[in-house]
């Protein structure tokens, strides 16, 4: 009796053995092929962002120096090695400083408005809105702020302050959806709390609200000015270019580093008469657009980081 | 955590009389934040209405007048004609960009949703949006100094020996400044949007579906496939929308790649044949004039309609698919 | 097929917590054997690894043998996609697949394996495991629909059909009837009773008297405290363990007095 059911418990057991390694290699392979295939779009992902980032590094580097950071490009022509930056640099940041005070104020608000006091249709179509506004093509963008100045101003007008309305309109939006974000996540019970005490409503949201999420909100504005600059088209088309310093962004054309980016490809190389290497350069255009391009980008990593680190350290721990 | 937990606070002051003043500044401050809403629904308004009142002045102008004016308009055309091929061109890049993200984007949402070791994932996600903050004039220059010419080979050997394909005809460029690099370098700009939004949808995927088809003994490829794909498609199929949005509207890196024509020709490895929207405004506003101003502007308000629509029906099915999911 | 379990000395870690300790049972073939125990105790994280389901958690992982009909399910050469192919499981909330038909959610786990069914025999399948679920007169004229329009009763024998599809040896359900009315919970304790003729079945149950109507065995599962290990208190004939266990704990928790 014994014995019997021994060979039976043998014989099942190996069945149950080919049943349980028999995997189909089929489907195996499959699974395998898919694995392989995800992870190689990730590595193909990296790949432009890598040797993006290695080639504005190793060409931009070369020409940076105190003098490409503080001079203009003022009565530089042809190979000239000279000149800089720094007419271009502060342009961008005056635009997109002026961007920022037009956007954040009504980014801000919008997204109160949107977490705080939004209900029916007008909420939801500021919502829905807000949405359509972030894939505004920004060379759109530009053009509605050169069409709204021009009606008072002419078709002739390039000014940064153009510029820095139609950077606002790129901007807005990106505020509204990364501060409304960031408000959603203070838990209702704090503001129950605060009205439990009899704290009126705005000052709820002054005092708790925005306040418990005043870093979320400075990453949200970090990263959408990161997003905005770097914008060229709409610059393009608004401010214009100049080889000079001009700070006053109600007069004249101004430079910004995008723009200047731009402007030096669009000069590619310089007739450079033989043997004269000291002081003309024939590539130096593209030297100077590496070098704007590796500032640009330095900047901008710069806020993202910032932004990201920001929020994770200085944000309150609500859970 | 709350604030209740702290005593004093609630003590001090037990029930604060509401002041008038308090009243005022309460209303006060809705008013301001309903405006700022409300500013935002003025603004597209403007944006619509004053591209409308600038364009007008070239869409009511006939077409010999425009010929007369505006550089480079052919002779004995209409303002729609003038416009067909850069809208063929604008849709031509962004679907090319598109059929090249798309696989890969949602590659990269599952490997970051599903795949990836789970402490790396968020900080692999942020590498990818990494990709959306480089200005588009960095992708530009490095498109057509750096890019183009490693490509320029490919091109020539896929032309070469697979000139019957309908894409690959023609006459290929010999500096790669053709709309099939202009194509790749837009997927890559439009890839972090498709991932970020398809990532998103991916990891809102029930678990329970997911142990179900586990259970049942799937792969883990097979559990992508019956369980996160099907959930999360109509948030691929608006990711893509998004992207194609990006892709239209985008303006610098086609300016610097392209070498720019005006047919309506399929050849995306020939130079000399296509151009965006985007990039023909760009390139021609700074030397414009008059009308030449005006029809840049209406050819900008083909743009604009074409990108709110595709985003308006991207929103529209992401809105929709909310609904869906909240009923269960 | 249905074939019998043992487990040996098990160990069951997330990370380095330690949610159950030391379990050694035997799971016999064409009965219904039910694990009862207070909330945490580790009653579902032990289920889940005699399908292998445990470890797809990161950080989760096992010391001790599992063996299904005496072949270790944790051995290297062992196929954790095959074992729970092998090992069905039904869960605590219905979860049929909601983008598919009824008919798809049954053939769901068979096509995984076999893609080229014919349509007769996919028919024959799905006509089969829908009457094994008891569930082939209230959808045969939907069969086309999807499985989320039905009711929770209805979705839960749609996914025991969809289990019973792939031909299991064993079938585990953890609470299967926790969200489910007083008539489905008839309907699928009715349902137990006929598959234990040709499965292995282990039921999770909250439910004293549907432990003691629907087992033939049960085994106590109890905690010491929180952040303590889970163990298995005793396992005995389900009539022994709710008529005269041998353990104190046991005897309080089956007559309500705690848990
Ligand atoms: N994914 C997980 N990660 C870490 N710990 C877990 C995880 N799942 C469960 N645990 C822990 O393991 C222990 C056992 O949980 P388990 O879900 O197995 O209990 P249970 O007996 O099924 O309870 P219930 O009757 O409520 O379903 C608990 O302490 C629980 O906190
Ligand atoms: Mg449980």
């Amino acid at each position: 009796m014994s014995a019997v059911t021994g060979t039976n418990a043998t014989d099942s057991s190996a069945r149950t053995r080919a049943l349980l390694t028999a995997a189909d290699p089929g489907r195996r392979r499959t699974d395998r092929i898919m694995q392989g295939l995800i992870w190689f779009a990730f590595a193909i992902a990296m790949v432009p962002l890598a040797w993006l980032l290695w080639t504005v590094t190793v060409e931009g580097v070369g020409r940076m120096s105190i003098d490409f950071l503080s001079l203009s490009m003022r009565n530089i022509f042809g190979g000239d090695p000279g000149g800089g930056i720094y007419h271009a640099v502060m342009g961008t940041l005056i635009i997109t400083g002026i961007a920022a005070l037009i956007s954040v104020p009504v980014g801000i608000l919008t997204a109160i408005y949107l977490v705080e006091y939004g209900k029916g249709w007008l909420a939801r179509s500021v919502t829905f809105f807000v949405d359509v506004m972030t894939g505004i093509p920004s060379i759109v963008a530009g053009l509605f702020a050169f069409s709204l100045f021009a009606l008072f101003l002419g078709p002739s007008v390039r000014m940064g302050i153009v510029g820095a309305v139609a950077l606002s309109v790129l901007m807005i939006p990106v505020v509204v959806r990364s501060c409304e974000e960031m408000l959603k996540l203070v838990p209702n019970e704090l503001r129950e709390a605060a009205y439990a005490l009899g704290v009126p409503k705005w000052l709820t949201i002054v005092k708790v609200v925005l306040r418990t999420s005043v870093a979320g909100l400075t990453t949200g504005v970090l990263l959408a000015v990161a997003r905005v600059i770097g914008e060229t088209a709409p610059l393009l088309v608004t401010v214009g270019v100049t080889d000079s310093i001009n700070l006053n962004p109600f007069e004249g054309r101004m430079m910004t580093l995008p723009v200047f980016t731009y402007r030096q490809y669009q000069q590619g190389y310089a007739p450079c008469p033989a043997g004269e290497s000291a002081t003309c350069v024939a590539d130096i255009a593209f030297q100077n657009a590496w070098g704007a391009a590796l500032v640009l980008i330095v900047i901008v990593l710069t806020l993202n980081l910032l932004g990201r680190l920001v929020n994770r350290w200085f944000s309150p721990k609500l859970r | 955590m709350t604030i209740t937990d702290s005593p004093p606070r609630a003590g001090v002051r037990p029930v604060r009389r509401r002041r008038s003043s308090d009243r005022g500044f309460n209303r006060a401050f809705r008013w301001i934040s309903h405006g700022a809403g409300i500013t935002i629904l003025v603004v597209l308004a403007a944006v619509a209405l004053f591209l409308l009142w600038q364009a007008w002045p070239a869409i009511t102008a006939g077409g010999e007048q425009l010929a007369t004016s505006v550089p480079r308009f052919p002779a004995d055309t209409s303002l729609l004609a003038y416009v067909g091929p850069l809208v063929f061109g604008t849709l031509l890049a962004a679907v090319l960009a598109l059929c090249l993200a798309v696989p890969v984007a949602i590659g990269i949402a599952l490997f970051i949703s599903h795949y990836a070791p789970r402490r790396l994932a968020q900080l692999l996600g942020y590498l990818v949006d990494l990709l959306a903050a480089i200005p588009s004039v960095v992708y530009g220059l490095w498109g057509f100094l750096v890019l183009a010419p490693v490509l320029t080979p490919f091109w020539l050997w896929l032309n070469e020996n697979l000139s019957w394909v309908p894409l690959y005809g023609g006459q290929a460029s010999t500096t790669g400044r053709a709309m099939a690099t202009v194509g790749v370098v837009l997927a890559v700009m439009i890839l972090p949007i498709i991932t970020a939004v398809s990532r998103e949808v991916f990891l809102q995927t029930p678990k329970l579906h997911e142990e179900a088809a586990l259970a049942l003994g799937a792969t883990r490829w097979e559990v992508v496939r019956t369980a996160v794909l099907p959930f999360g498609r109509s948030g691929v199929i608006s990711a893509a929308m998004l992207g194609l949005g990006r892709a239209l509207g985008e303006t610098m890196a086609v300016l610097m790649i392209l070498s720019p024509g005006f047919s309506y020709s399929l050849d995306i490895l020939a130079a000399g044949q296509h151009q965006t929207i985007a990039a023909y405004i760009a390139a021609d506003f700074p030397e414009s004039t008059g009308l030449g101003i005006n029809t840049l502007i209406a050819t900008g308000l083909a743009l604009f309609v074409i990108t709110l629509a595709v985003n308006m029906t991207a929103r529209w099915i992401v809105s929709r698919r909310k609904e869906f999911s909240g009923a269960n | 097929m249905a074939q019998r379990i043992d487990v040996k000395d098990l160990n069951i870690y997330y990370g380095d917590f330690l949610a159950v300790q030391d379990v050694s049972m035997t799971v016999e073939p064409q009965s219904v054997t039910a694990f009862i125990g207070p909330s945490g105790c580790g009653k579902s994280t032990f289920l889940r690894t005699l399908n292998r389901m445990h470890e797809v958690i990161p950080g989760a992982r096992v010391e001790g043998s599992v063996e299904l009909e005496g072949v270790d399910l944790y051995g290297s050469d062992i196929d954790p996609v095959a074992v729970r192919r092998n090992v069905g499981m039904v869960f605590q909330r219905p979860n049929p697949f909601p983008t598919m038909s009824i008919r798809d959610n049954v053939l769901a786990g068979v096509k995984l394996n076999n893609k080229r069914i014919s349509k007769a025999e996919a028919d024959d399948l799905v006509e089969s495991s829908l009457h094994g679920a008891n569930l082939w007169n209230e959808v045969k004229d939907r069969l086309e629909k999807p499985g989320s329009g039905l009711s929770g009763g209805q979705q839960q024998r749609l996914c025991i059909a969809r289990a019973i599809a792939v031909k299991p040896q064993v079938l585990l359900m953890d609470e299967p009837c926790s969200a489910l009315d007083p008539i489905s919970t008839i309907a699928i304790e009715d349902l137990i009773g006929e598959l234990k003729s040709e499965y292995t079945i282990v039921i999770v149950t909250h439910n004293m008297q549907q432990a003691a109507r629907v087992s033939d065995r049960t085994a106590f599962f109890n905690i010491a405290g929180t952040g303590k290990p889970g163990k298995l208190i005793e396992m005995d004939e389900t009539s022994t363990i709710f008529s005269a266990p041998a353990q104190k704990s046991t005897e309080d928790y089956v007559s309500g007095r705690f848990g």
